[in-house]
């Protein structure tokens, strides 16, 4: 029954009510009031989360089919939201101290997370791109949100003139579609391309050109080459917490947009797409590991890091298959806490009150602050996916689906790829235990981010016991979306 | 069988005192104290456990023993399996052996961080210990890849002046040989459904598969090993590690790669192993005789004992793939000798490390006339490394020669000329250490080896000739499980044959 269901959306009313009363509490409390706002956000964040997790697993549309909720839009949700509470929740410290701390940055950063549910959700083009700019525009804002810093305004501007750029190429392929498919509904999509396949009727060109559009657009929200050019100036560039928030919430969301929008309305142009798919996915593996090895700024490495990653998750898409979205999720999972612990990591980067990015800034941290370097060296190794870390598990699932496609040249490329990528990662670890202590970095660290470093280290390495149960979930999330 | 998981304790009882060691608090002194009896007790209580394993094996049975089995991710049918047969049980014995010696040999070498080393190599112990007793092939990946971590950290934090980069190049070596076995063990998945390991073992796959999964296996455990060309991390890593370190890497790591040989190229891709044994045949008798020469001509005492492992572990290839019933054995025996003696040789150059500070060999000279019980230990283990018959060493050699010219007799005469290389730069190696006269002024006051190196080196000089003197007692662990390797390896090979032959002369 298709209607103007809002039940099923109640996380998302519930949230956009929030953000508004906030942005009333801040405008009305004025000063002083960042730190309530904040709190706030993540509980509203965490009220959202709990919405998802005792909502239906069933399928169910809501606004006349524009918007859809089933086990996978709920599996990412609770990803996307946890990723925002948990980098919003870090970054109150680092504010306060830069004195950024306006009122306006949380709720940005909610619009933001509203914006990616709207994403994750999206059954329609219009409702995706909605979404989408829901999502964009905040971002621009708060990549921007120290006006007076050269860097992190030009990282704003840079980030909204691509940023726009995308958006006008998705547009573009949105319009295409709709002009040669004749609707923009996922499931009347479906039906087209479904009675052309079955008709033996190839596939109009144009809707073609029009997909190529669309998958550039959404190959530049999760920085896979050769879309990536924004990512490492943008990181670099953008307060610490932003990037940190950027790094993982939005990529997540963006990346089950495209898993809904490719497996989804496109599936059975799945011989069209895949080309362009397994290029960029080797193009962001490769890219991501060689790029990063000569990075002296950690967060531009982690931008490289991040292209790496995304390459990772393509492999999965790229053998389309329910396996491949099984490890889709699973990667992204393990993919967003390894982040948001590298970055809380990362915002502990201070010495004598000024924040400090470069790696060789790290050097001898092993002697300096044992037990924040064990975290960071638990992160590395995660991140180049060495065993019994979390991290292998990510890839063990996606190079499965490779192979059980018979993609047998990506898998190689990819591990191959992955050992280029442990280089830099291990660095990291090199310059903690094996050279001494340059300059010690700040203690104590605040408790905030100290919980965060040692509770995403800890998921890391007791990954190994919950293996079964998030892999269970991450299978009911991929069956769900081949149900249709 | 008893149903209590003694193969899970002895995996995690060292990881167990890892974590012990990590609660220590106190004064710098007191941690480091406490530390090293932690992880000394630990180790050893592992050791014990392991003992029983050896007293309570059955022998003449090839079956898996103490197995253990939890499903772990149940959508992938990938569970937590262990066992141990005649092949892996004496692996494991090694690995617990080694750790205690190794903690007992860094007691007093170690002096910074003493905490954390202990906790890597508690660590190290479990991954050892967890990748010979498993029997699923992500387990098995899981414990045979995390080694690495300990062991990249033992090298680069507490080892000697070029560490950084033995380091990096270990990890790195190893880390792109493992990558393709996984993606070998993802398609062996595929493949058949399965990552458990008994039932693999009876699997038989396409012809076709088994070559490109054989080569990925290949890459893997030919850099484990290590074979020729792909060796160059081991003198690296050998020379910068720690002495434990290099026990280790030399006793236990090395392993890794014939036991992978063993238990995955041989069962489970019999075809392509007849295929592709020439390949080996071929780099093993190149590392046997080139690195025994490189051996001749080094400076550095460690670097020396490292070309001599790689040229033991080519006899090692070419006995596993002789596949006869003596090569195998003989390869086994082997490794556990090798595992044994160069792990006492790099011990032996340690002693004097410790006191000189200096591995070259130009340093020292005579020191027979300081230190006459030195003089003697290592004279035992340089005869063993050697192939003295009544050491390891002779059984192990002997054994693979005899089953190498069953099978090839080019092979066996130039691996049988390795060893005499091989005995002549121990001997050299020795004459330049241990006699003439000493010249050398520092060395006038060097100490003889004291009671706690004694302690370590009595238990290896025990096995030493207890396996060159009746090595039955170990044979018989094994011959079953070899037995069964072979028949299994034989069976495959005459199944592919057999429809060829039929079509050859079809039956009217």
């Amino acid at each position: 029954m298709i209607s103007l269901d809002l039940t099923s959306a109640l996380p998302e009313v519930f949230l956009a009510c929030a953000a508004m009363v906030l942005l009333m509490l801040g405008v009305f409390r004025r000063a002083g009031s960042t730190r309530l706002v904040l709190v706030l956000t993540v509980v509203v964040l965490a009220v959202a989360l709990l919405l998802i997790v005792f909502s239906p697993d069933d399928r169910a549309l809501a606004f006349n089919g524009l918007f859809v909720t089933d086990n996978f839009t709920a599996y990412m949700k609770v990803l996307v939201l946890l990723g925002a509470a948990l980098t919003i929740g870090m970054s109150l410290g680092y504010i306060e101290r830069e004195q950024m701390d306006r009122f306006e940055f949380p709720v940005l950063m909610l619009f933001a997370t509203l914006g990616m549910l709207a994403m994750v959700s999206a059954n329609d083009l219009i409702s995706l791109y909605l979404g989408l700019e829901l999502q964009s525009l905040s971002l621009y804002v708060i990549t921007a949100f120290r006006r007076d810093s050269v860097r992190s305004s030009e990282a704003g501007l840079k980030y909204f003139v691509l940023g726009a750029l995308s958006s006008g190429m998705l547009l573009y392929g949105s319009s295409m579609v709709y002009g040669f498919a004749g609707s923009t509904n996922f499931e009347a999509l479906a039906e087209v391309l479904a009675a052309d396949l079955a008709f033996g009727r190839a596939p109009s060109l144009g809707l073609i050109v029009g997909l190529v559009f669309l998958l550039a657009g959404l190959a530049f929200k999760v920085s896979a080459v050769p879309f990536h050019m924004w990512t490492p100036d943008v990181y670099e560039g953008a307060p610490t917490p932003v990037t940190a928030f950027l790094a993982s919430a939005p990529k997540v969301a963006a990346m089950a947009l495209i898993v809904r929008v490719m497996v989804g309305p496109f599936g059975d142009l799945f011989e069209q797409w895949q080309q362009i798919v397994v290029v960029i996915s080797v193009g962001s593996m490769v890219l991501g590991a060689f790029a990063a090895i000569n990075q002296t700024n950690i967060k531009r490495l982690m931008a490289y890091s991040s292209i790496g990653h995304m390459g990772y998750v393509l492999v999965g898409l790229a053998a389309g298959t329910e396996a491949g979205v099984l490890g889709i999720v699973v990667y992204l999972a393990i993919y967003l806490i390894m982040n948001i612990g590298t970055f809380a990591c990362i915002l502990c980067m201070s010495q004598e009150g000024r924040m400090v990015e470069r790696i060789e800034d790290l050097k001898g941290l092993g002697k300096s602050n044992p037990l924040m370097a064990l975290a960071m060296t638990i992160l590395m190794f995660s991140m180049a996916g060495i065993p019994p870390l979390a991290g292998f598990f990510g890839k063990y699932f996606v190079f499965l689906a490779a192979i059980k496609a018979g993609l047998y040249a990506l898998a190689v490329i990819g591990v191959l790829a992955s050992v280029v990528g442990a280089f830099y990662y291990v660095r990291i670890v090199k310059l903690m235990y094996f050279e001494e202590p340059a300059e010690v970095l700040d203690r104590p660290i605040g408790a905030v981010l100290r919980l965060m470093i040692t509770g995403t280290s800890l998921a890391m390495v007791l990954f190994l016991l919950v293996a079964g149960p998030v892999v269970g979930g991450a299978g009911a999330a991929a069956a769900a979306l081949f149900a249709g | 069988m008893s149903d209590w998981p003694l193969l899970s304790l002895i995996t995690f009882l060292p990881l167990l005192g890892a974590a012990f060691i990590f609660f220590i608090r106190g004064e710098q002194e007191d941690i480091a104290r406490n530390a090293r009896s932690v992880a000394l007790w630990f180790s050893l209580g592992t050791f014990v456990l392991s003992l029983w394993l050896w007293f309570s094996f059955e022998r003449g049975t090839a079956a898996f023993q103490w197995a253990e089995e939890v499903l772990w991710i149940p959508g992938f049918n990938i569970s937590y399996r262990m066992g141990v047969d005649g092949i892996s049980m004496p692996f494991v014995l090694l690995s617990t052996l080694l750790t205690p010696l190794c903690i007992l040999a860094s007691w007093e070498a170690i002096k910074v961080r003493v905490k954390e080393y202990m906790i890597a190599f508690l660590v190290l112990e479990t991954m050892m210990v967890g990748m010979f007793c498993a029997l699923d092939l992500v387990v098995f990946y899981i414990f045979f890849e995390g080694v690495l971590i300990p062991m990249f950290l033992i090298i680069g934090v507490w080892g000697g002046a070029r560490r950084v980069y033995s380091a990096f190049k270990f990890f790195l070596f190893t880390l792109a040989g493992s990558v393709l076995m996984l993606l070998a063990i993802l398609a062996i998945y595929f493949e058949t459904g399965i990552t458990d390991i008994p039932t693999l073992l009876e699997t038989r796959l396409p012809p076709e598969t088994q070559k490109w999964l054989w080569l990925a296996f290949f890459a893997s455990f030919a850099v484990k090993v290590p074979m020729w060309p792909v060796h160059t991390w081991l003198p690296d890593a050998h020379v910068e590690a720690p002495t434990a370190g290099s026990v280790i890497l030399a006793g236990v790591l090395l392993k890794m790669g014939g036991y992978g040989f063993l238990r995955f190229s041989l069962p489970m891709l019999p075809l392509a192993s007849a295929d592709f044994a020439i390949l080996i045949y071929v780099l093993s008798v190149v590392a046997v005789i080139y690195t025994s020469l490189v051996a001749l001509a080094q400076e550095d005492m460690k670097k020396l004992i490292a070309y001599s492992s790689v040229a033991h572990m080519g006899l090692v290839t070419v006995g596993i793939f002789t596949v006869t019933q003596q090569g195998i054995e003989g390869a086994m025996i082997q490794m556990l000798s090798h595992g044994v003696v160069s792990a006492a040789l790099f011990l032996i150059v340690g002693v004097i490390y410790d006191r000189m500070h200096s591995r070259l060999i130009e340093r020292y000279d005579g020191l027979v006339e300081r230190m006459p019980a030195y003089a003697l230990m290592f004279m035992v283990f340089m005869l063993a490394s050697v192939g003295l018959p009544g050491t390891s060493g002779f059984v192990g050699e002997f054994l693979v020669l005899v089953g190498a010219f069953q099978v090839n007799t080019a092979v066996a005469v130039l691996c049988a000329s390795g060893m005499v290389l091989g005995a002549a730069y121990m001997l050299y190696l020795y004459r330049r250490v241990i006699f003439g006269k000493m010249t050398k002024e520092d060395l006038r006051t060097i100490l003889d080896i004291s009671w706690r190196e004694k302690a370590i080196f009595a238990p290896l000089i025990a096995v030493v000739l207890w396996m060159g003197i009746y090595p039955m007692s170990f044979i018989d662990v094994m011959a079953a499980s070899v037995a069964n390797v072979i028949d299994n390896y034989e069976a495959a090979l005459a199944a592919a044959e057999g429809p060829s032959l039929a079509a050859l002369w079809p039956v009217e």
